[in-house]
């Protein structure tokens, strides 16, 4: 039996940068001028698999994302840097599924790739930002929960050692196997795409992919299957529709509000002295300081 | 209806923590706006006495589990012990802080009860809502209003359905406010070794290294922050003169961090901690939105600035064009001179 690690990670939206390019005239965002991008402590998770990967021979790293059809596009990032396999979760039925709809589907998923070992994500996707999704996915699947991990020290047929980076400091802890674990920005930096693998996967494909293009890959795909890339549906995890999308979700959107980046009533003053000796007179008296 | 809950977490020195205490504050007022009871949750070892330190703030029932396997805390005993309290008082609320502990442990708890959850709230408050959909009113709900999308928006959550209403809040963004020194309310002990299971502790710390928490920017009434424009480690001592004279804390920037000119504890922002100070001098800091989001709720902000058209000034009461360098000296000046 082979050591199975499964990586969980997120298309996301790139909220890192929003430069003016990516405001509208009103002031707020516009999400369509933001690129998509493999969620950044996703790629720590995944280099956490990798490093164990680099240990043992036995090992097998296989991505596993929920999202729209684009989001094999980081199944394929994640392959190029030395996964072996993905699967995407896709249907329409899984839109405006909240922390706990994603979290259920995601363990559906999980399941269906038993025996594993090890089931790694990000601590927090930065669109969403709630970092509820890895401690929602250990509880549905029962596993122990290793959260905010900074290194995996030791690994073994069963148990693991990691280092968790909390905001206090730091705490080593060992865990039964199979547990889930999720990764703290401070890990170390995913390793670079590999020109070998990167030869090796980049025609891979899910159904719906090869489905739009012109070329015809059937005889490539006969001779080489692990260029496919699974698509699972709400069918295929036999999953319980109530429990995903809007209907599945308890949390309810009521109100979003885009942040416009108004002015202020700001009064503009110089460095002169009596610009500065004005202020400071002001906030004496008005004993915001003093 | 029934009673608003606060997850109560330990520091090092097995006090409540402070997010703890601000969380009882808000909870009390949420709680007395509903006309039910406010009901505290600690879990921890040798806690003799703890009900002294939360019912000044207005605490009617404090659940406590003692137990010395409960200190530190590891996930599952406390999941295990805060689902059998939440499975016998059926919480309308229940609200933990969004620090290390709050977010390893709320989630696993909404996961276990199908709740919803909703993380990093900057505000709460009770509200009505309208399903269309269904034709259904609900009254007296949790409204949950949190920034996501990298702080570019801002969204009011509610959980209809599903009880208790969760939230997770950071620390220094509610007010810590004692209700009365003398309120008392009742202690219920909880039977940790009659909950508790062997699984429950499967995961072993072997290894800890915490500091207590030195550096405390975020309870300062005014803040000095500087930024990658304060340009050198140096120059950031005139902060901490400033700091001196105005009895004020030196905060930072990310930017700052990284280039080393100041420690990591005093980093203000998404990353950071959030502030709301009475001042806050923004010194050579440009003003990313990750950097606002830990400090746009300060009452009055001066921002220090050689870029006339730096984002900061838009948010600032007042913006003083010109170098660190040049200005601070000055400030210092003015109020060695007149100050009493
Ligand atoms: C404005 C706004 C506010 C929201 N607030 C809340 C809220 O407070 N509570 C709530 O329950 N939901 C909320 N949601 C919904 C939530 O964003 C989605 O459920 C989202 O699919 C997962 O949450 P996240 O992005 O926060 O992920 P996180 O929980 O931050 O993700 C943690 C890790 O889980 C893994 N992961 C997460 N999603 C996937 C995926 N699709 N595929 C594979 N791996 C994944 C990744 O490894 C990731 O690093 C909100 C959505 C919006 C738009
Ligand atoms: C996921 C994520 C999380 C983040 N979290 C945080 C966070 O928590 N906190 C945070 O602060 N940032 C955070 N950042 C970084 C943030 O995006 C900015 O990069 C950072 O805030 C910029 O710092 P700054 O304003 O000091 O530097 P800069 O943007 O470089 O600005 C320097 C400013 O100094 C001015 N200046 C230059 N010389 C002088 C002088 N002599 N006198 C006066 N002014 C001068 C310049 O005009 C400029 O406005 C985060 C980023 C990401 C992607």
């Amino acid at each position: 039996m082979s050591f199975r690690i499964i990586v969980l990670a997120k298309q996301v939206p790139d909220t890192r940068n929003v430069g003016k390019d990516a405001m509208k005239a009103d002031g707020t965002v516009n999400r369509a001028a933001l690129p998509a991008i493999f969620n950044p402590e996703d790629l720590n998770a995944l280099e956490l698999a990798l490093r164990i990967k680099d240990q043992r021979k036995d090992c097998e790293v296989i991505i596993l994302t929920m999202g729209p059809f684009r989001a094999a596009e980081i199944i394929r990032e994640a392959m190029y840097r030395g996964a072996d396999r993905g699967y995407l979760i896709t249907d329409r039925k899984f839109a405006g599924s909240d922390t706990l709809a994603t979290s259920y589907a995601i363990s559906l998923a999980v399941r269906k790739l038993e025996p594993y070992h090890l089931v790694i994500s990000g601590r927090q996707a930065i669109d969403g930002d709630t970092a509820q999704v890895g401690p929602q996915t250990a509880e549905k699947l029962s596993l122990p929960q290793i959260t905010y991990a900074e290194e995996i020290t030791e690994v073994s047929e069963k148990h693991i050692v990691v280092k968790r980076r909390l905001e206090r400091g730091i705490e080593v802890v060992k865990s039964p196997l199979p547990a889930a674990v999720t990764v703290h920005s401070s890990a170390p930096a995913c390793r670079q795409r590999v020109a070998k693998l990167l030869m090796k996967y980049k025609h891979a494909r899910t159904v719906t992919e090869l489905q739009n293009e012109t070329k015809d890959y059937t005889e490539l795909y006969d001779q080489r299957p692990y260029l496919q890339i699974d698509e699972w549906t709400v069918d295929d995890l036999h999953a319980d529709v109530t429990m995903l999308g809007l209907s599945g979700s308890p949390t309810k959107v009521k109100k979003i509000e885009n942040v416009v980046f108004a002015h202020k009533d700001s009064k503009v003053l110089s460095a002169s002295d009596e610009d500065i000796n004005n202020l400071m007179k002001d906030l004496i008296d008005s004993h915001v300081i003093g | 209806m029934n009673n608003i809950f606060v997850y109560c977490e330990l520091t090092e020195e097995k006090t409540i923590a402070d997010v703890s205490l601000e969380l009882l504050s808000k909870g009390r007022r949420l709680a007395t706006e509903l006309g039910v009871k406010l009901e505290a949750i600690v879990i921890g070892s040798d806690l003799k006495r703890i009900e002294d330190q939360v019912f000044p703030f207005g605490v009617d029932v404090v659940h406590v589990a003692d137990d010395n396997r409960l200190f530190p805390y590891t996930t599952l005993p406390h999941a295990s012990l805060v689902l059998h309290i939440f499975h016998h008082e059926k919480p309308e609320i229940a609200i933990f802080g969004a620090t290390s502990i709050g977010r390893d442990l709320a989630p696993r708890i909404a996961s276990a009860l199908r709740c919803g959850l909703t993380a990093d709230c900057t505000s709460l408050e009770i509200g009505d809502h309208f399903e269309n959909k269904t034709q259904t009113e609900y009254k007296n709900l949790l409204y949950q209003i949190r920034p996501a999308f990298g702080g570019n928006i801002i969204a009011t959550i509610i959980n209809p359905e599903t009880r208790p209403q969760m939230a997770t809040v950071r620390e220094g963004v509610m007010k810590k406010e004692v209700l009365d020194p003398k309120y008392k309310g009742q202690v219920k002990k909880v039977n940790a070794s009659a909950v508790l299971r062997d699984e429950d502790f499967m995961v072993q710390i072997i290894e800890r290294h915490m500091e207590a928490s030195k550096i405390n920017i975020k309870n300062a009434q005014v803040i000095i922050a500087g930024g990658y424009g304060v340009g050198s480690r140096e120059n950031f001592q005139l902060l901490y003169d400033l700091a001196d004279v105005l009895g004020a804390q030196v905060g930072a920037s990310r930017a700052a961090v990284d280039a080393g000119f100041s420690e990591h504890e005093r980093q203000i922002g998404q990353t950071g901690v959030t502030v709301r100070p009475k001042l806050y001098i923004a010194c050579g800091i440009s003003g990313a939105v990750q950097h606002r989001a830990g400090m746009d709720q300060s009452a009055q902000i001066i921002s220090i600035n050689t870029d006339p058209n730096a984002p900061i000034n838009h948010i600032a009461d007042y913006t003083i064009i010109g170098s660190i360098t040049d200005v601070i000296p000055k400030m210092i000046r003015y109020y060695k001179a007149n100050s009493k």
